[in-house]
């Protein structure tokens, strides 16, 4: 099934307020925030979609038009197809429902979401960081992440020998 | 009781209660495959959990892409996974050429594959030698490095490095095959096939080894769906799935393999040695395909002419291909300008991190270490 | 060991002196510190082919057991202070290789925002050896020339008083 054929699947369940085709770029479907986890357990449930696996989930910070957008790579073992969907929540409260009920492998991969761009899945089990130590201050996927200067007493500058 | 396959009798004479403990392994641990940490709680010699604490070779790499450009990012995605760095530099080749749509000449893609088939069962004898190494023997890890030698310098000759290649390029790669590099590459493969049944008679059905991976860490088909595991993780539970096959790339559908699967033959499906055999298995498929590749070099130009101020247009592409360690994610989107807006590279490694803490409740101690050498972990992937 | 200290140096001290740096050097049990990519490449120097055991440098698993660390890799901030831990561990007298340009300067990653800028920030090192990754030939090279750095070592004096001891001589 093609990016085209899935949306019409989804529109027909779930209307146009939850989700929009979107096709800048690689054909995706847009999904209100608040539904994802209905929408990707439908896909996951549904036989003719059979998305059994998350096979990637990231997020890309737009400060221009002040939102997160989350993206989640979608692939079927059982189908052999794939799928894209893209969620944008508000960059200065970015809440979203977290989807580990419907795959596991989300569990990791939104603590890293959390971790570098401050993106918080509620209902997420065990939301901590997961690169950076647990003192770390601020997001630096963040556009206007700032380097620290030092971090325990270990300045992060060095000074050119030349 | 029955632990990890094991009959076990927990005697706790006069009924004396156990105490839980929290132990500390890593960062710095001979066995980790790089800064890995697991804090364990365990009840005797039986784990409770144990939960792996990664991040400490975090190294930005995905914020640097965003600094120094498309062509300047290259030299980086050797360090993602520097075991295997051919096809990282793929990957990223991929991904900025799928985003531009530029086609690749089909001699590039010959170099490209044999590049990538090399590293791969480099990367493989390393892990299949630190897995020796992890459970006790020495002697199969120096055997290993023995031939990783001879690729490393089959590869050095192609492009001048031994572990952090630079090979590639958007649209290409950067050298030529040398001349008379192809009948040592041919020399090599007579060398070492005849060698994966030394590693067998030497190793892999040694009675200790055996009785130390079958029925370890059993993990089923859809649970390693469900958790994300690619590659030779995911084979080794006995899904037939490879990228190379499934979603062809490059020039592979060309080309005669097989996907070995783990099919239980000691022990359950999906156990540790399952996952291991696998990979023995994938160096003899990766002949087969030199062989191939190397019979057919077409003639032709390696690269094509891609602009130095590379500036694809506005979008996003994602892209999958089978690395070393599995099915590799490049995700990239573009503004249009000089830089990538973002990328993000979803690891084989990082996913099987995250099953650690399920598959090792209830096992003994000691194999923590051989599950966490059957995943083949490489530490940059997880962090990068 | 305390009347030798008191004597000016003689022939005699030097020769002891001479003596025990070479046992010393002839056994340098190095810790097996791989961070990253350059840690592959220690792997293969101890391995078959350039064979790191020639010159008596056998890997240990522990800093308690290990003379010498080889930081071989990118020192995250992270890991900084886990290398501190570890070296404060190692007895005395010991040693440390700085391998490859993250742990010399931060390398490749001084863009990074995690990555600490040198591994001389945190512990003192005596030999940097240059690449990336150092060739398993550079890294036996920079073990000999710790091996020279100890050969010019004097250990009959109290630590710290060789200046004024040698003075006096
Ligand atoms: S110096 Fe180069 S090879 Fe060594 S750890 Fe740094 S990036 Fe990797």
């Amino acid at each position: 099934m093609d990016a085209a054929a899935i949306f019409e699947r989804l529109q027909a369940r779930f209307g146009d307020a939850v989700v929009t085709f979107d096709s800048g770029g690689e054909p995706a479907v847009r999904v209100n925030p608040s539904a994802i986890f209905q929408v990707c357990e439908y896909l996951k449930t549904d036989p003719a979609l059979g998305f059994d696996c998350l096979s990637n989930q990231s997020g890309v910070d737009y400060p221009k038009r002040n939102d997160i957008e989350v993206v989640y790579h979608l692939y079927s073992y059982r189908v052999r197809h794939a799928c894209v969907l893209k969620v944008s929540v508000a960059r200065d409260n970015p809440t979203m429902p977290s989807v580990w009920r419907v795959w596991k492998t989300a569990i990791w991969q939104e603590r890293e979401i959390f971790d570098l761009l401050g993106v918080v899945f509620e209902g997420h089990p065990d939301l901590r960081r997961i690169l950076l130590p647990e003192d770390w201050v601020g997001h630096p996927l963040r556009k206007d992440f700032v380097e620290p200067t030092e971090y325990h007493g270990i300045s992060t500058k060095r000074e050119s020998m030349l | 009781m029955s632990l990890g396959g094991y009959d076990v009798e927990v005697q706790r004479p006069g009924g004396l209660a156990t105490e839980e403990m929290t132990l500390n392994m890593g960062p710095q641990h001979p066995s980790t495959h790089g800064v890995l940490r697991f804090i364990v709680k365990a009840d005797g010699e039986v784990m409770r959990e144990a939960i792996p604490d990664v991040g400490y070779l975090h190294r930005s790499i995905e914020k640097i892409a965003e600094k120094v450009g498309y062509h300047g990012f290259m030299p980086y995605t050797d360090r993602v996974d520097y075991v295997a760095a051919m096809p990282c530099n793929q990957g990223w080749g991929m991904v900025c050429e799928k985003l531009a749509g530029i086609e690749v000449p089909r001699r590039a893609e010959y170099c490209r594959v044999i590049a990538v088939e090399l590293n791969r069962i480099a990367s493989h004898l390393l892990s299949v030698g630190s897995m020796g190494m992890d459970i006790g023997a020495y002697t199969p890890f120096t055997h290993a490095l023995r031939e990783r030698e001879y690729i490393n310098d089959l590869l050095e000759e192609l492009c001048g490095a031994r572990l952090t290649f630079n090979y590639m390029r958007i649209g290409g790669v950067a050298w030529d095959l040398p001349p008379d590099w192809v009948p040592k590459a041919v020399a090599f493969l007579d060398r070492f096939e005849p060698l994966i049944d030394e590693y067998n008679a030497l190793i892999s059905y040694n009675k200790i080894y055996v009785e130390r991976l079958a029925n370890v860490a059993v993990i089923s088909a859809a649970e390693a769906i469900d958790y994300n595991l690619v590659g030779p993780n995911l084979r080794g539970s006995g899904v037939k799935y490879d990228v190379r096959k499934d979603m062809p790339y490059s020039v592979y559908p060309e080309f005669e393999f097989d996907v070995p699967i783990g099919t239980g033959e000691v022990g359950t499906v999906g156990d540790c040695f399952d996952r291991y055999i696998v990979r023995i298995r994938e160096m003899n498929q990766s002949c087969r395909i030199l062989r191939q590749a190397l019979a057919g070099v077409p003639e032709g130009p390696v690269l094509t002419k891609v602009p130095r101020k590379f500036k694809p247009p506005v979008g996003d592409a994602y892209i999958r291909l089978e690395s070393a360690r599995g099915d590799m994610g490049w995700y990239c989107v573009s503004d249009g300008s000089e830089y990538p807006y973002r990328v993000k590279i979803r690891t084989g490694s990082f996913t099987a991190t995250s099953i650690i803490d399920k598959v090792s409740r209830g096992v003994m101690l000691a194999d923590l270490i051989a599950i966490v050498a059957s995943f083949d972990l490489v530490a940059p992937e997880i962090d990068r | 060991m305390s009347l030798l200290n008191t004597m000016p140096e003689f022939t005699v001290t030097t020769k002891i002196d001479e003596m025990l740096n070479w046992t010393r050097k002839s056994s340098l049990w190095y810790m097996l510190f791989g961070l990253a990519c350059c840690a592959i490449e220690m792997m293969q120097t101890g391995g078959p082919r350039s064979d790191l055991d020639r010159f008596g440098a056998v890997p240990r698993a522990t800093p308690r057991q290990s003379d010498l660390m080889i930081i071989a890799g990118t020192l995250t901030l992270k890991m900084a202070l886990r290398t501190k831990v570890l070296y404060d561990q190692m007895p005395d007298p010991k040693y440390v290789i700085s391998m490859g340009s993250c742990s010399n300067c931060g390398g490749l990653f001084q863009l990074a925002y995690s990555v600490c800028d040198g591994v001389d920030k945190v512990i003192p090192v005596d030999v940097y050896v240059p690449g990336c990754p150092p060739r398993p030939e550079s890294l036996t090279e920079g073990l000999l020339k710790l091996q020279e750095k100890m050969m010019q070592e004097k250990w009959l004096v109290r630590r710290g008083e060789d200046e004024s001891v040698a003075a006096q001589a």
